[in-house]
């Protein structure tokens, strides 16, 4: 099955520019559908990216991020041709992962 | 001889008011154009079709990182699967389109001179549906908004192009949208002149106002607000109601019609959709 | 102020129109103020140009009439209507006076 994460990092001089675009419905368990029962809350709880074996970006997501969530950070480091490892896991336990090479 | 001058006079006097009265489509696209070139000096003509974007620099960098990875991608490709996938007959989409719907999207709405009435795309989708004994899509919803977000997507860059055919019924079609558009309804009171002609790039609560100007041209939308990618139909409708006006049928004559004026008055302008909006 | 020209006042304020509709408020009377509403709305339809806020009152009226609360149900019954008409004024002016706004 295709990834759910497209992710484009581009580095100049020692700051690697990230963004990522995520396919998720994340679902607040707010809203309720044309029945009127609840939607189940369905979101991404991690979201993990990794540069190195290290951590460079961590969010711990709740009910407020909008479905499809696009992020964007820059971290100090990272080479053109390193590798970035970007995985989440939602409140269901699914999780995806991908990896990409800094530009 | 006295009744001769008179009704030359008279003749004189009337003919300013009868061609008054007979729709210019070509005079009322300048004028539009005109308007809007004049009202934002500092807009280069391409970008009218950016709609908020082009009326705020902090709005238009947002975006421009965004279009990097576009909200809109991913009904983009559904839209891509749909097209593709044959129908329960065998027969797809690309049968019912010229250049089999690749880049087509700038030619719609058009007139259809043998049943008399506008057609837009999202109605000739359906139709194509129905005459291949499937049903039609809702409107509203996402799979008409992704089937035409993948067609507006083919036709990027491509210029605005409406026909009005020289027939009487396509001028009364025009002349409807015209004004529809101009017309002021609901509780509110306004028109969609009101906001589009009279106050692009002013707030309207959090929102920054869009020019009419080529804003058909990015349709169909992605909107933060709906979290996903909607239809003209729809946008028609919400705009009503948040006037205060009970919407219309989904591709109701006036809607149809006022496609056809909105579309026709930015001919020249560049297909941008799908767009992505706030 | 004696009892008696408090009563005589009362009587007259009692006497006064509306004083007295309002004291007898009834399921009839609700039924004609909501079919009166009801046909502006049809009016407005027809001219296409129907309010939300016009829909809102009439269903706020049948509401209030279904517990009972002909008061308040007449109350909506005439605002929708009042807002009927209005959107029946708009659709008719806005015939002509459209034009004010067309750029030319």
């Amino acid at each position: 099955m295709a990834s759910t994460i497209r992710v484009r990092a581009i580095n100049s001089g020692d700051t690697t520019e990230v963004q990522a675009l995520i396919q998720h419905p994340m679902d607040s368990g707010f809203v309720k559908d044309a029945k009127g029962e609840i939607i189940p809350p369905h979101f991404i709880q991690q979201l993990t990216f990794e540069h190195g074996g290290k951590t460079v970006f961590l969010a711990n997501w709740g009910a407020a991020v909008s479905k499809d969530p696009y992020v964007k950070f820059a971290f100090k480091g990272g080479a053109k041709g390193d590798e970035l490892k970007i995985s989440w896991i939602d409140n269901k336990g699914a999780s995806d992962s991908t990896t990409a090479k800094i530009a | 001889m006295t009744f001769s001058l008179a009704s030359i006079l008279a003749l004189a006097l009337l003919a300013p008011a009868l061609a008054d009265d007979k729709p210019d489509p070509v005079a009322d696209q300048k004028a539009f154009q005109r308007f809007f070139i004049e009202k934002f000096p500092k807009v280069k003509y391409e970008d009218f079709v950016n709609g908020p974007y082009s009326m705020d620099e902090g709005l238009h960098r947002q975006w421009e990182e965004k279009e990097q990875f576009p909200p809109y991608e991913f009904a983009v490709e559904t839209g891509k699967e749909m097209f593709a996938t044959p129908f329960k007959n065998g027969k797809t989409y690309a049968d019912c389109f010229a250049n089999k719907g690749i880049g087509i999207r700038q030619n719609y709405p058009t007139f259809d001179e043998k049943e008399g009435k506008v057609i837009t795309l999202e109605l000739a989708l359906n139709r194509c549906r129905e005459a291949n004994g499937e049903a039609p899509y809702n409107y509203l919803k996402d799979e008409m908004a992704s089937l035409t977000a993948y067609m507006a997507f083919t036709s990027r860059g491509q210029k605005m192009d409406i026909r009005i055919p020289n027939d009487p019924r396509a001028l009364q079609a025009y002349e409807n949208g015209k004004r529809y558009f101009y017309t002021r309804r609901g509780q509110l009171n306004f028109s969609c002149a009101t906001c589009h002609v009279q106050s692009p790039g002013e707030h309207i609560r959090a929102e920054i106002l869009a020019p009419a100007l080529g804003i058909m041209n990015a349709m169909p939308i992605y909107r933060s607000e709906w979290s996903g990618m909607g239809t003209t139909s729809r946008r028609f409708l919400t705009c009503n109601s948040q006037t205060r006006a009970v919407p219309l049928e989904p591709q109701s004559d006036e809607y149809r019609d006022l496609e056809y004026y909105l579309s026709y008055v930015s001919n020249g302008l560049p297909i941008s959709g799908p767009g992505a909006r706030p | 102020m004696t009892n008696m020209t408090r009563n005589i006042v009362l009587a007259a304020v009692l006497l006064m129109p509306g004083a007295v509709p309002a004291l007898a408020a009834s399921e009839a009377d609700f039924k004609a103020a909501y079919a009166a509403a009801e046909a502006a709305e049809k009016q407005a339809d027809q001219l296409r140009n129907k309010w939300t806020t016009t829909e809102a009152q009439l269903a706020a009226a049948k509401k209030a009439a279904s517990t009972g609360d002909f008061d308040a149900a007449i109350a909506a019954a005439r605002e929708a209507e009042a807002l009927a008409n209005a959107s029946i004024y708009q659709a008719t002016s806005e015939k002509t006076r459209w034009k004010d706004l067309e750029i030319r």
